[in-house]
């Protein structure tokens, strides 16, 4: 490891800053990151000294950032192993991979009373375009069951994934429970039973080692501003058989091989699916973004947000009143903590911990299926990233104590 | 400390609004029935209203579920509004409205317990909070066509897009 992860707050101009006359402690990353300094600085770069547009010109500066842009493809192509950077579209963030599957893949390959498979803990993002693809299709949508500690039933995911199944579509980590699927089993299962396997990976690339060949997932979306790069771009990878048979879903320019008046050709892979001029900054952004989580190392990262939570879940659960959604068990809980004091909307409570510098999301999450679920309607979250550490933690629980005697008392 | 600074939102008079609701549950005579949510915090608010011949609020009631904030402004809103005719209650949501997120200053005597969710204003992200009952009854009456300003009412509240109503 060549950054050590004590100084690394330094590397976040923005982490060094008072809220509320308070020192800001930042967990809300489950929702954005912050970016480093390596990351701003790529988009000055490129904006001050090699902005051009892309694939379309023979100067030097559309050169440059074609070589840029193209060279951030690879960059994600290696952070992932999906063996070829031909295998990388750049979106718009994880909502868009995964309409493009629904509304490409999807829309080709889905018939009346064919299943999708998801799960009740799923992002809006992994619901909402399946279900409207399936009221479009007359398709049966179906839900895997969780067990009591909020982990996915896999006895449950085997009765429901059946050979009518076409699509199974599973987040890696939950945006709210913190619980890893596996979707390893999962694709391994969706396979036996000839469905494609789809992983939203939001919430799993920018927290631990991914190998979507290892998976074997037919599908993986993932956002690049919850993993320190821009907002506005996003991955989807996908397996060559199924990327090269699948209809582009946007038509313009950047995507056409030769247009003639009464029909056209596409490029190949993955310039197809990208009309328009792309994002191509932020592309750079997520480039570099990337260079920085490798230089500390996922598994150091991963390794570093699990000896967080094992700190701070424990002294979480100690607290009187205070309900924690997922597994109670640290080892099985990511650094993404969802929780309730007692009587306290989450609401209130996160005005109170943002009085003392804590910032953390309250609301459904985009995930009010997982709140019916749960029999709540909404939850404070705080989720953490590898620039948190335990001082940060016992922030939180401070916080969390002065709310609850400032609500109990009605006044401090 | 920190937390001091919280007593300008959650004064006495609120928590005790929201820990104790005046108006709340159903009514079986209803004129005037609306369910109202903000959906980026999962508040839903049911308000009914029963209106009398002379275009009075005869009698008021909200359920659902959410914030203290939300709650309590529900409440105070059923207090204030409770005896008036539609286009008083219509006119109550405007200094609302205007206490809250306006500039200009108003006679908010009207309003009565109402008028202490001024310390709103210092919290931007509760703003929808506060609003959502008031936003409910101005909806309420609009709907039988009592009164129609809904256009004024939403060009003062940039937030006014994240509240939707379901009917």
């Amino acid at each position: 490891m060549v950054k050590q992860l004590k100084t690394i707050k330094a590397d976040f101009p923005i982490l060094d800053q008072k809220v509320n006359d308070e020192q800001l402690v930042y967990l809300d990353n489950a929702a954005t990151t912050q970016k480093p300094k390596a990351v701003v600085e790529a988009l000055d770069h490129y904006y001050y000294h090699d902005n051009a547009n892309v694939h379309r010109g023979v100067h030097t500066l559309a050169e440059r950032a074609t070589e840029q842009f193209e060279a951030a493809r690879q960059k994600v192509a290696d952070f992932i192993n999906a063996g070829d950077k031909k295998n990388i579209l750049f979106t718009r963030g994880t909502t868009q991979s995964l309409n493009w599957i629904a509304a490409s893949y999807g829309e080709a390959t889905i018939h009346e009373g064919d299943e999708i498979v998801i799960s009740y803990m799923e992002h809006h993002s992994n619901l909402v375009p399946w279900q409207q693809l399936a009221l479009r299709k007359k398709a049966v949508l179906k839900y895997i069951g969780m067990n009591e500690d909020g982990t996915l039933d896999m006895a449950d995911a085997k009765k429901q994934i059946t050979d009518k199944t076409k699509i199974v579509s599973i987040a890696h980590v939950s945006n709210v429970l913190g619980v890893v699927n596996p979707i390893k089993q999962l694709a391994s299962i969706a396979h036996q039973h000839g469905a494609i396997m789809v992983g939203d990976g939001a919430q799993s690339v920018p927290h631990m080692p991914i190998d979507v060949q290892d998976l074997d997932v037919d599908f993986y979306a993932f956002s690049g501003h919850k993993m320190l790069g821009p907002t506005g771009i996003g991955v989807l990878y996908g397996k060559t058989s199924l990327l090269e048979a699948m209809p582009p879903i946007e038509f313009g320019g950047e995507m056409i091989d030769f247009v003639d008046l009464y029909e056209s050709s596409w490029k190949e892979l993955p310039w197809k699916f990208e009309a328009g001029t792309p994002d191509i900054s932020g592309a750079i952004g997520l480039g570099a973004a990337i260079d920085y989580l490798s230089e500390i190392g996922m598994d150091q990262i991963e390794k570093h947000e699990q000896d967080i939570v094992n700190y701070v879940l424990p002294k979480l659960l100690a607290i009187d009143d205070l309900e924690i959604y997922g597994p109670k068990d640290p080892s099985k809980h990511t650094g993404v903590i969802a929780f309730n004091l007692k009587g306290l909307h989450p609401h209130d409570l996160a005005t109170a911990l943002d009085m003392e510098g804590v910032a953390v999301r309250a609301g459904h999450h985009c995930a009010q299926p997982l709140m019916k679920y749960l029999n709540v309607p909404a939850t404070a979250r705080a989720s953490f990233y590898f620039y948190n550490d335990s001082n940060d933690a016992d922030r939180l629980v401070d916080a969390i104590l002065a709310a609850k005697e400032f609500f109990k008392h009605g006044t401090v | 400390m920190a937390l001091s600074k919280l007593d300008n939102l959650y004064r006495q008079v609120i928590l005790d609004h929201s820990e104790h609701p005046h108006h709340h549950g159903h009514l079986s005579d209803a004129t005037n029935d609306i369910e109202l949510r903000n959906p980026t915090c999962g508040d839903v608010l049911q308000l009914q209203i029963q209106m009398d011949d002379d275009d009075r609020i005869k009698d008021i009631a909200f359920s659902g579920s959410g914030c203290t904030i939300s709650q309590a402004s529900a409440s105070m809103m059923t207090d204030a509004v409770l005896g008036k005719k539609a286009q008083e209650a219509d006119d109550m949501v405007e200094v609302f409205s205007e206490l809250i997120v306006g500039d200009k200053s108003v006679d908010t005597d009207v309003l009565g317990d109402a008028a202490v969710l001024e310390g709103v204003k210092q919290f931007p992200a509760r703003i929808k909070c506060a609003m959502l009952a008031w936003k409910a009854l101005h909806k309420a009456l609009a709907a039988d066509d009592h009164v129609a300003k809904v256009a004024s009412l939403h060009a003062r509240d940039p937030k006014e897009d994240n509240v939707n109503d379901r009917d």
